[in-house]
Formats: C-alpha cells, sequence, structure tokens
C-alpha cells in the first residue's frame, strides 16, 4: 500500500491532544504520523526524552496503543524483550499472534549517546522491531545539552559561544552509517515536513519489521532548542531537506535510493544554498562566513558519500 | 488523587488518550482563526498540526461564490496552543492569527 497525497493518509487520530509538548513541536508531528500509520495493534517503547516526559505525566497519557515505558539506554533492549516475549508465548501456544507491531520511540540522546548499545544489539540479534529516532539535535528536554547528534557550530547551554568555543566543535555523528552497518532489511530518512513521504517510510518500515530490525531517521525541529519561531517548525525542517543538509533516502533490501526532493540534489546547483536554513536559527546566528563555508564543504563531502552509496548500491 | 494504595498495579495508565482533559488552550498568545470562503479544503493545516487541534468534520459548506464543499476545517480551541504553524504554511492564507487579549 502506498500513500500518494494527503486524501490517501490515515485520519484516526491515536497520539492524543493535551500533552504538554511546547507549541510548534515538531517531535509531535512525527509522533502523530508514526502512530496514525501504525495503528492500534502496536506497542510503543519509548525512551527517555522530550516525548516521554511530554507524554506521560502522571496519571495521563496521549498514547491511544500499549505503551511502555523505559530507561534512556534500554529502549531498544526492552522492546527486544517485548517482541520476543510475544514470540514464545505464541510458539508455546499461550496466546495467538495477533500481528502485533513493536515500536521503539527514542530521541537522539537515547539513541546517538546513551541508547547505542542496546540499539546495536537489537539490530544485531535481528529483533522484529521498527526503531523510530526523532532527531532534535541536543537534549532538550533537560534544557538543551549538546549530543552527538549536535551539528558543528550549534549554540547549546554545553556548548556556548564566547572567545574559546563558538558552539559544539565537533561534527553530527553519522547514524544512519552505523545502523546500515548492521545490515538491516529497510531504513530511512524522514521528515516532518514530508508527511506523505515519511508515512509511507513508516509503511515499508513497518511492514519489512516482520522480517527483522528496522529503522526510520526522522528530523524534527526543536523550537526552543533551535531557536526560531514557533510558526516556522515546518519551514525549518523543509529547508534541511531542501539545502541538502538533511538527504532524504531509503536503505531497502541492499538497494540504496535517493528520495524527492533529495533525489536531484547530487546536483549542488539544485540545492537551495544553506545559508537559507542556517539564518532562520538562533542557535547558528553567531556564524562567520568563513564558519558556514566550512559547514558547507563538509556536507559537500557527505553528499560525495552518497554519491559512491548510490554508485555501489543504486538501482 | 487519594493515595497509592487505590492506584492500579506497576502505577499503569488506564485510561489511553486521557491527556484530552488537559486544556492546553490556555497556553496559547494567539488565535488562528479559519477563513470557510477561502479554505480550499487541502488538508494541510490538519497534516501539520502537532496537536491535532485542526478537527476534519465531515460537515458540508458552500461558499457564497456557491462552491459546495463535504468538509469542514474547524480549529479545537481546548487544545490549541497557538503556534501558527497552520497560518504559516496554508497555501492560500486562508488563516489569520490574532492576538488573544489586546
Amino acid at each position: 500500500m502506498t500513500y500518494r497525497t494527503i486524501r490517501d493518509l490515515p485520519r484516526e487520530e491515536l497520539f492524543a491532544p493535551g500533552h504538554s509538548m511546547c507549541a510548534g513541536c515538531g517531535a509531535a508531528i512525527a509522533m502523530r504520523w508514526l502512530t496514525k500509520v501504525a495503528g492500534r495493534n502496536t506497542i510503543i517503547v519509548n525512551a527517555t526524552g522530550c516525548v516521554e516526559v511530554t507524554t506521560t505525566q502522571f496519571p495521563h497519557t496521549a498514547w491511544r496503543v500499549p505503551y511502555l515505558h523505559v530507561a534512556f539506554e534500554n529502549a531498544a533492549a526492552a522492546a527486544s524483550g517485548v517482541e520476543a516475549a510475544l514470540r514464545v508465548l505464541a510458539s508455546k501456544g499461550l496466546r495467538a499472534p495477533s500481528g502485533e507491531k513493536v515500536v521503539v520511540v527514542a530521541g537522539d540522546g537515547g539513541t546517538y549517546d546513551i541508547g547505542l548499545q542496546s540499539l546495536s544489539g537489537m539490530l544485531e540479534r535481528g529483533h522484529k522491531v521498527l526503531y523510530v529516532l526523532y532527531d532534535n539535535e541536543a537534549y532538550m528536554n533537560t534544557g538543551i545539552q549538546r549530543s552527538g547528534s549536535t551539528p558543528k557550530y550549534a549554540w547549546t547551554t554545553t556548548t556556548p559561544v564566547g572567545p574559546h568555543i563558538k558552539g559544539k566543535v565537533q561534527w553530527k555523528k553519522d547514524i544512519m552509517g552505523i545502523v546500515l552497518a548492521h545490515r538491516v532489511v529497510y531504513a530511512a530518512t524522514a521528515s516532518i515536513a514530508y508527511v506523505v513521504d515519511l508515512a509511507n517510510k513508516a509503511r515499508k518500515a513497518l511492514d519489512y519489521s516482520e522480517e527483522g530490525p528496522t529503522f526510520l531517521h526522522v528530523l524534527a525541529p526543536c523550537v526552543p532548542g533551535w531557536r526560531y519561531p514557533e510558526n516556522k517548525t515546518v519551514e525549518v525542517a523543509r529547508l534541511a531537506v531542501e539545502t541538502g543538509y538533511f538527504p532524504l533516502y531509503e536503505w531497502e533490501r541492499g538497494a540504496f535510493r535517493l528520495n524527492p526532493p533529495s533525489n536531484t540534489h547530487m546536483d549542488k546547483s539544485r540545492r537551495r544554498p544553506l545559508k537559507e536554513f542556517l539564518r532562520l536559527q538562533g542557535r547558528f546566528t553567531h556564524l562567520t562566513d568563513q564558519e558556514i563555508a566550512e559547514i558547507e564543504a563538509e556536507l559537500d563531502t557527505y553528499w560525495n558519500h552518497l554519491a559512491k552509496l548510490v554508485q555501489a548500491y543504486g538501482q | 488523587m487519594s493515595g497509592w494504595r487505590s492506584l492500579p498495579a506497576g502505577a499503569a495508565v488506564l485510561r489511553p488518550g486521557s491527556t484530552a482533559d488537559n486544556i492546553t488552550g490556555t497556553w496559547r498568545v494567539v488565535r488562528p482563526v479559519i477563513d470557510q470562503e477561502r479554505c480550499i479544503r487541502c488538508g494541510i493545516c490538519w497534516m501539520y498540526c502537532p496537536d491535532s487541534a485542526i478537527l476534519e468534520l465531515k460537515r458540508e459548506y458552500t461558499t457564497r461564490g456557491g462552491k459546495r464543499y463535504e468538509v469542514t476545517y474547524e480549529v479545537d480551541y481546548d487544545h490549541c496552543k497557538g503556534c501558527g504553524i497552520c497560518a504559516n504554511e496554508c497555501p492560500v492564507k486562508a488563516i489569520e492569527v490574532v492576538l488573544e487579549a489586546k
């Protein structure tokens, strides 16, 4: 099944309003669409992060599907256990299998840093789980501390801008590279600005999770952390893709494919200038032209790497 | 709440989606107002709302120009936090953002 337009998208809301996510939260848009596509027969396993603390303030929950509240480091391990338990109960005839999907929801802190070992273990053991990373590029819920996902030169409270350093010192980690090194059956990047693409990728990842672990990397802009006006969330997310900062691509059964509009961006002149993405955000206002050129050069290196993947694994 | 003895085992939350009881509309500083005459029913505001606060209602609407639509989009002001993404993304500028208090 493929969603072609907004009309085809699922209507039932399984992620209730009234949660305490910030006005204009990008991750909230991602959660709405993940639950809509996954449907009622889904078990969510949620690592510590913005989504967890804002949707499950006791005694309330925003989730209309079964939900397991776990720690930063063990979401993938707990999901592995849920999936294994369902499998064993079925094989012993104690519970009829009903095709439920097990889905991990974790932020960049819970994926790039603290939860990396449990994610790697889950991928290596081959659990039939979809892992959804909503990436807002820092520990936003505890007060904007840098993570392995924070891009170079981004201001955070632990990488301030001053005479000694100008925001984060290191580059953003290539988490998709780490996931693909586990030879998963399906992995993709997606953006909250391209909801139909996001929904199709979530659908595919859920279908492929019947064979083994799958992974979805969703860029979810953050109003207080990225420092832009709260009505610009979708605009910033769209510019991240259009400037080539966050390319949309998927890995499907050993084939690598860039998705629209990123499939035209191998030609640099088809990308919008990176400045358009950076200048909307307060975390980058201190950048000099030289620093922007440095970020652009690093992006070009990344695109060259993607070009090689297309060459080697493209169809 | 009436003490820990009355909690369900494991402090499980038994009512799915119960955050809907929280009236997050009180957070709002600005209010989006949909102009039903200009709205082309594309669903983009509904698609992008982080608070599921754009409701897609099966209610017919006929514009003064005679164009008939089968659905109407309305704002759920109990939960809309007033971020304004809907107005920013609306392709026909049918959503106006107005101050809650003057």
